[in-house]
């Protein structure tokens, strides 16, 4: 029955999107500026549809109905409520569904949204994005069916991933794909922009907010997966630079360029096809790692069950994308003469725009490189961590410099009148990150310059605030995004210089000792969960030169429904460190294999990432207001 | 200047796409099976508790060969165990064994409790060997003919049914 009323669903959405492209055309050539409300009135109905559908998805999971393909693989009967419901975008089809709801939100609220734009811009961006909705709606229709029934009906599902039954979890899918699948709005925008050659500061008006709200969603959303990787992975790093995080890193790094870029634009009515081409590439780079990720053509931890058909489906559907859009931008391209200045604001903000393309290309390469030689010459590669590590983080350094002068320049002409300032913010960093050597002796000259940068871009932005302040002159969005970028690189430096690291073996009753540290297995039990067993540690552990006294207690879980063995780490966290302790069986020994981390910081990580995607929503406020 | 510009981008994409359609056709998970059928490729492997070497090709001088490999670790290898020890018995087959990540002292013990199977015991300290052979898990068993085609692979413990599959097999 949902079977049949989803499908029927989706066919509908697929008509209704046909009808809108159809109207939209007929009303681009007819004269006058208002869009026919006909237009919005089929809008307004397909979204709901699309909501529909997704709920009777939902519906299907809550009610277990396994006679649904997609319910039985991903879902059980016996599993919480709570994660049923997630078990809707849990899964490949699921997920789509999820990339139809806001592709489709996304095109009706900006038809709505701007009324002050020219009627061809509008119908053209609905036109564009309804043809990306349609795209979507035959995948899955024809591919990736969530409502595919199976017969006989089975009596019960085979559950989902245990380690996938996390909150994070459950929301990070959500966050994301409003970060980039949002970004197809201004994909659409910038097509339409080419098409009807609306290229004045009123374009930039048009996208920013939803280059700014697809930011933050996309931010948080990375953040979220990263808190997951920490939490359930037991391996105590929230970064891993694995090759589908790197497919959620790309499109941040373009978003990011763009809505600096942006401001350009909208001041000072320059850089257009530089604009148009960050677009563009936005949401291109979200659907390659939709491919990558779909199609399984990466071997990563995110093992999504792959399968060719879909990987050709989206192949098709990205180099028409790429092909439509490099031949409408090269057929309108013009140069401009328009001069910037070197030293100017604009120029800082092209500068902001190139590393952003530096750090793009990095992670690009280092995450097609192997897919290149493994098709090309069969060698299989991976390109990890120290990669990245020795090519970003020297970069970086240099980077937060130009972060922390760039916002006190002027358009058009700039004159350095606080050199003075400068060298006393650098003073004070110098100072401090002596300091901090000096007291917790450890010292690698990238670390260094990492903490020296970001101090210096800490303390030049808080000076800032004062002066704010004092002028009631306010850029609170910026200060608060620069701010706790300056931050978030200061916490991961200071967390991985000052992290220890310690792997034993223990039995009941014995006690370690190293460092500082005293670490007793004191005693094991066993509980039973509603959907799993736990064997749980209780290990005390001694901090001997504070005197302070923690017990933590990590989990071997066994799981039935799939019958799954997973580790869960114990972590103790405080303001200003947390403790790390995961605990592994030793097959046919009384030993248990311990990892003991300290972390230094880490929950000030999370939150400068919270604090930086704020900066981007309280600059979304701000825009609504003056408007 | 604007020409080469769109030269190079229209070529960068399709380079880009043409690869991403090459890796869609690729087997992605790794599957020691389809090395059944296939030669053995030149190896050369150190005797277990001596400096002497042993070259695959002189594995040409018997019928069948059987190379298993093995550690005192490892569990189920002490499962097979006697299936090993039923197998050294059989006329046409001779056994090989590679002692896989494992230390020396440990190996013998084992091979003192439970027997010695093996006509040739070679050392892997590393487990850098066995990677040529397609290994990634032990127990794991491969039986090789005469030309040192690769006849079967049994990965894991030994089972009856492979046991009897061996002995159908050379026989």
């Amino acid at each position: 029955m949902l079977s049949n009323l989803g499908n029927s669903l989706l066919f509908l959405n697929a008509i209704f999107s046909f009808i809108i492209i159809y109207f939209s055309s007929k009303s681009i050539k007819s004269v006058g500026e208002t869009i026919p409300s006909k237009i919005f009135k089929i809008s307004l109905i397909q979204t709901s549809f699309v909501m529909s559908c997704f709920f009777t998805l939902v519906a299907a999971f809550i009610i277990s109905d396994f006679s649904l393909v997609n319910v039985y693989e991903n879902s059980h009967s016996e599993k919480p409520l709570f994660y049923k419901i997630a078990g809707t975008w849990g899964s490949h089809e699921g997920s789509l569904m999820l990339w139809i709801i806001i592709l489709t939100i996304f095109s009706f609220l900006f038809l709505i949204k701007n009324k002050n734009h020219p009627k061809n811009y509008r119908l053209y961006t609905l036109i564009f994005q309804n043809i990306i909705i349609l795209g979507f709606l035959f995948f899955i229709l024809f591919n990736s069916n969530p409502f595919a029934t199976v017969s006989p009906v089975p009596k019960e599902g085979l559950g989902l991933n245990p380690i996938l039954q996390d909150p994070a979890l459950v929301i990070h899918p959500p966050l994301l794909y409003i970060g980039f699948v949002g970004s197809s709005i201004y994909f659409s925008a910038a097509m339409a922009s080419l098409v009807t050659d609306y290229s004045e500061k009123q374009f930039a008006y048009s996208i920013k907010n939803w280059v700014l709200v697809s930011w933050g969603f996309q931010s948080l959303g990375i953040l979220i997966g990263s808190i997951w990787a920490y939490y359930e992975l037991g391996w105590g790093g929230f970064w891993f630079w694995d090759p589908v995080e790197n497919a959620s890193l790309l499109p941040w790094f373009a978003m990011t360029a763009l809505f600096h870029s942006v401001i350009v634009l909208e001041k000072r009515n320059q850089l257009y096809f530089w604009v148009i081409t960050l677009c563009l590439m936005t949401f291109i780079l979200s659907v390659t790692g939709t491919f990558l990720v779909r199609s399984g053509i990466l071997n990563s931890v995110h093992t999504f069950a792959s399968d060719p058909s879909r990987g050709v489906f989206i192949l098709i559907f990205l180099s028409l994308m790429i092909f439509s859009s490099i031949y409408l931008l090269f057929k309108k391209y013009k140069t401009s003469n328009s001069f910037i200045n070197s030293n100017s604001k604009e120029t800082f903000v092209l500068i902001n725009n190139w590393f952003m393309l530096f750090y793009l290309l990095t992670v690009l390469i280092g995450t097609l490189y192997p897919i290149i030689t493994d098709a090309l010459t069969n060698n299989k590669i991976s390109v990890g961590p120290p990669f990245y590590n020795a090519v970003i983080f020297p970069v970086v350094a240099v980077f937060l410099f130009f972060m922390a002068i760039g916002p006190n320049t002027k358009w058009i002409k700039n004159k350095f009148n606080d050199i003075k300032n400068f060298l006393f913010f650098l003073a004070s960093a110098l100072v401090i990150n002596f300091l901090i050597v000096f007291f917790f002796k450890s010292y690698t000259v990238i670390s260094n310059l990492i903490i020296i940068s970001s101090l210096f871009l800490i303390i030049s932005t808080m000076f800032d605030l004062v002066k704010c302040f004092k002028n009631s002159n306010f850029d609170l969005a910026r200060i608060t995004s620069h701010l706790s970028f300056g931050f978030l690189v200061l916490f991961i430096g200071l967390n991985h210089n000052f992290s220890i690291e310690k792997d034993f073996n223990l039995k009941v009753g014995e006690t370690i000792s190293f460092d500082n540290y005293e670490i007793k297995l004191k005693r094991l039990s066993l509980k039973d969960f509603s959907n799993y067993k736990a064997v749980i540690g209780n290990l005390e552990v001694k901090n001997m030169k504070l005197g302070e006294v923690n017990i933590l207690s990590p989990e071997i879980r066994i799981y039935d429904n799939p019958s799954t063995l997973t580790y869960e780490a114990a972590i103790k966290t405080n303001l200003i460190k947390d403790y790390y302790l995961t605990m592994s069986n030793i097959d046919r020994s009384e030993f248990y294999n311990i990892k003991f981390q300290k972390k230094p910081m880490m929950i000030w990580i999370w939150i400068s990432v919270i604090m930086l995607s704020l900066g981007g929503f309280l600059r979304v406020f701000k825009n609504a207001n003056n408007n | 200047m604007q020409t080469t510009i769109k030269i190079l981008t229209l070529t960068f994409f399709l380079f880009i796409i043409g690869i991403f359609y090459l890796s869609l056709n690729k087997e992605k998970s790794y599957n020691t099976k389809s090395l059944v059928g296939k030669k053995l490729d030149k190896i050369i492997l150190e005797r277990f508790d001596g400096n002497d070497f042993l070259d695959v090709e002189e594995l040409k001088k018997n019928d069948f060969t059987l190379i298993n490999f093995w550690a005192s670790w490892c569990g189920p290898c002490r499962l097979e165990h006697s299936t090993l020890m039923i197998l050294n018995k059989t006329s046409k087959l001779k056994l090989v064994g590679i002692n896989f990540k494992d230390k020396q002292v440990n190996a013998k013990n084992f091979l003192k409790e439970l027997g010695n199977p093996y006509h040739f015991i070679a050392k892997d300290e590393y487990g850098k060997i066995s990677i040529n052979f397609g290994v990634y898990g032990i127990p794991e068993s491969i039986l090789i003919n005469k030309e040192l085609v690769i006849l079967n692979k049994y990965i894991g413990p030994l089972k009856d049914e492979d046991y009897s599959q061996i002995i159908k097999t050379i026989n």
